[in-house]
């Protein structure tokens, strides 16, 4: 009957037995059922101007408008960064193994860009110049992509050690050129929002979370009693209550503890409460990495002549790290989701400033469409740091053959 | 190089005792700051000094400024009578009596939440989970997708989803979600239960009312659905990896028995996948009975919704978060607690 690899696959997997096949029938039609609902609902009944109309302020809040060409420099020069980036990373693949991150998907990943650029800015209803913009930014990074793969090798070696300092670089820059100052018009966090504070509170988070972390799980496996007990506290303080009950601390007992001139305000407030929320976290991810690391390792690399700095930051510490990154990186998704609880204080993130829109009574009742594309956006940025994170840790596994 | 043996008969030491200078200049001492008795203490001195400055300043801070404001610590407020409603209570409760009760009720609507949603994520998770063993390639296809897609999806989002858009989209009256022996309406989730005298009564319409002998407030139904899917995800990711410990061979062996993929997964896989199992679930519970909190979003009145409205009316900030700190507290320990006990229970006892 059946002969087709295809089709003797279907029958393995959907029809092995009678009641398999009732299974798989009923859940094909359910699917089925709501797929087409979805679609119609999608296509015919949502009414997805609610975006169109507020794409400017679920992208940037309430970011003063003429000083939005800041904001633009800035995604250029994001958009240049990733390119050389990209470009130099297909160009240099490490000699040990594949040195590309996603070696198979490249070309996936170049065709998602290609229609985002395409599709998105038109289904936003943007005006045609800001259309423009983003179809010569996507160029920018293309063009730049194309150059280094082209070039990149002929450029001296100490020259490319040098190219992933942009990125922290870049970031400083980013700060500067969003807060201000320096010159520029100084632009207060209380008129960030949107996308824009959802990224710069997750990546400012991150950031800082990480190393706070590290030496918390340090402290925790430390052998001195008083840093010890020190970390247990610390991380057990956090992560006994929950994330919102923290924030509750930061925005109405903080301002208490701290000098009257010294608060911040409510925004970095609440960055600093996520990242020492994060950070116990982190703590209790890089310590599982740490207890893995056999202690054979350390002694070695202390016979060795290695200080006990040394032998932590050459031998045991990247051994740990590579073992904790999944777990790592699973908590800088949490936390990338756990940025929506800032709108339960008040803060206008995405959700904060989602909630905004749904209470202009011009949009009443279009929660679905709103909730949805945030649904969409959320879960794009987490597959795609879990995804990465995935990538990652192909690259680093010393197992990994050469490919 | 002289390179005849030396006179054996003749005692000449090989190496003079001048050939090397003395002791006390070979090796200049260790200085103290690199002895390793002295290292603990200076690291422990310096660290402990830092604290110790640091949580003088906070608390000092704290207590001048709490007490320019006339806020000092202080519990009698609790006393006073609320003067807010709270919306719905196991207990007897209304706005004459004292905050205690309102925090008191609020209690017990988290803990309400948290068992059944406990429940509910560890029934649905436990399902999901071992839909990754199943033979049908779409059974096990759609788990994967189900976990993807919520594990990938914040729960505030998630809640305000359930909330918003679909369990408030029902209207009241014939106009519900009518489905028999449940009812879905604007004011309520309404369930068929027994009635008195063991006769089965489902919800009936009584001059446009619902009536029916269980009666869900929207926001509980919102809440605990959002919390038992989400958390159901993450228990289903738990339940498969303690699944795949269980060795290959366990399931060979039910099969060549006899046994079916139920029979074999329910008697013999699965009791020997919970001794990782239930660790896990100790995380996954505890991390939802802290995601119970995000009931203030959908207007449950749960402890922190009515620990919020203490706050706005009294303005005892430090007081209502230290409660705060300490129920979560209390209720982490409980979990862990009982799931400890149960980890004792199941552990493969070795002869």
């Amino acid at each position: 009957m059946a002969s087709h690899p295809a089709l003797k696959a279907i029958r393995r997997e959907l029809f092995a037995s009678r009641t398999d096949g009732l299974i798989s029938l009923g859940l094909l039609a359910l699917i089925g059922a709501s797929l087409l609902g979805l679609l119609r609902w999608a296509f015919l009944q949502a009414q997805w101007v609610v975006i169109q109309a507020n794409s400017t302020l679920f992208a940037v809040g309430r970011y003063p408008l003429d000083q939005q060409w800041r904001l633009w420099l800035l995604v250029a020069l994001l958009a240049m960064a990733s390119g050389l980036s990209w470009g130099l990373l297909r160009a240099i693949p490490r000699a040990d193994r594949s040195g590309v991150l996603w070696p198979l998907n490249d070309r996936i990943a170049l065709a998602l860009l290609a229609f985002l650029a395409s599709w998105a800015p038109a289904a936003l209803g943007l005006s045609v110049p800001l259309q423009a913009r983003w179809w010569l930014i996507t160029a920018l990074l293309l063009a730049i992509r194309w150059s280094a793969g082209r070039w990149g090798r002929r450029l001296p070696p100490r020259l490319l050690k040098l190219v992933p300092l942009i990125w922290p670089l870049l970031y400083l820059l980013g700060m500067a050129l969003i807060s201000g100052g320096l010159g520029l018009v100084r632009v207060p966090p209380s008129e960030w929002g949107g996308l824009l504070l959802t990224v710069l509170m997750a990546s400012f988070a991150i950031l800082a979370s990480f190393p706070l972390g590290v030496l918390m799980a340090l402290g925790r496996r430390s052998e001195l009693p008083l840093l010890r007990w020190g970390s247990v506290v610390y991380i057990e303080f956090v992560r006994g209550a929950p994330l919102i009950t923290l924030l509750f601390l930061g925005q109405n007992i903080l301002g208490f503890m701290l000098p009257g001139g010294l608060a911040p305000d409510r925004v970095w407030r609440a960055a600093w409460v996520l990242t020492f929320f994060c950070g116990a976290y982190v703590a209790e991810a890089v310590r599982a990495g740490l207890a893995s690391v056999p202690a054979g390792q350390q002694e070695a690399a202390r016979s060795l002549g290695l200080t006990v700095p040394q032998a932590l930051q050459q031998v045991v510490l990247p051994q740990a790290l590579r073992i904790a990154l999944p777990a790592t990186v699973g908590q800088f998704i949490s936390l990338l989701q756990d940025t929506t609880l800032l709108s339960l204080i008040g803060l206008l993130e995405l959700l904060g400033t989602a909630r905004t829109v749904m209470a202009n009574p011009d949009f009443l009742g279009l929660t679905a469409e709103v909730y949805l594309t945030l649904a969409v956006l959320f879960w794009c940025c987490c597959a795609a740091l879990g995804l990465g994170s995935r990538a990652l840790e192909r690259r680093l596994d010393p197992t990994h053959s050469p490919a | 190089m002289d390179r005849r043996w030396p006179d054996l008969f003749t005692a000449v030491p090989l190496i003079t005792p001048d050939a090397y200078p003395p002791m006390s200049e070979q090796k200049p001492p260790i200085p103290w700051w690199r002895d390793r008795r002295v290292i603990p203490w200076l690291v422990q001195g310096v660290v402990g000094l830092a604290m110790l400055v640091v949580i003088a300043l906070l608390v000092g801070n704290l207590v001048r400024n709490l007490t320019a404001a006339g806020l000092l610590l202080s519990w009698r407020w609790l006393g006073q009578p609320a003067s807010f409603d709270v919306a719905e209570s196991l207990i007897p409760f209304d706005a004459a009596m004292p905050y205690w009760r309102a925090l008191v009720v609020g209690l017990v609507n988290s803990l309400r939440a948290i068992v059944v949603g406990l429940v509910g994520a560890t029934l649905l998770g436990t399902a999901v989970g071992m839909t990754a063993y199943s033979g049908n390639g779409l059974v096990r296809r759609l788990g994967r997708i189900y976990v993807e897609v919520i594990r990938n999806i914040p729960l505030l989002l998630q809640l305000l989803f359930w909330y918003f858009v679909v369990f408030l989209s029902f209207g009241n009256g014939t106009e519900a979600l009518q489905i028999p022996g449940v009812v879905l309406a604007k004011s309520g989730l309404y369930l068929a239960w027994f009635a008195e005298g063991w006769s089965w009564q489902g919800p009936q319409l009584v001059n446009g009312i619902w009536q029916a002998p269980w009666r869900f407030s929207v926001e509980f139904a919102a809440l605990l659905t959002g919390l038992i899917t989400y958390t159901g995800a993450f228990v289903a990711e738990v339940v498969r990896g303690g699944i795949a410990a269980v060795p290959r061979g366990q399931w060979e062996a039910a099969t060549s028995l006899g046994l079916h993929w139920s029979q074999s997964m329910r008697s013999v896989v699965l009791p020997q996948a919970l001794p990782v199992i239930i660790p896990g679930l100790n995380s996954q519970y505890i991390s939802l009975a802290k995601n119970s909190a995000l009931a203030v979003a959908v207007g449950y009145a749960d402890l922190y919704s009515v620990a919020e409205t203490t706050l706005n009316q009294t303005g005892r900030a430090l007081e209502v978060f230290l409660l705060l700190l300490g129920a979560y507290l209390v209720i982490d320990l409980l979990i862990s607690a009982v799931m400890n006990g149960l980890n004792q229970l199941v552990q493969i006892r070795e002869r």
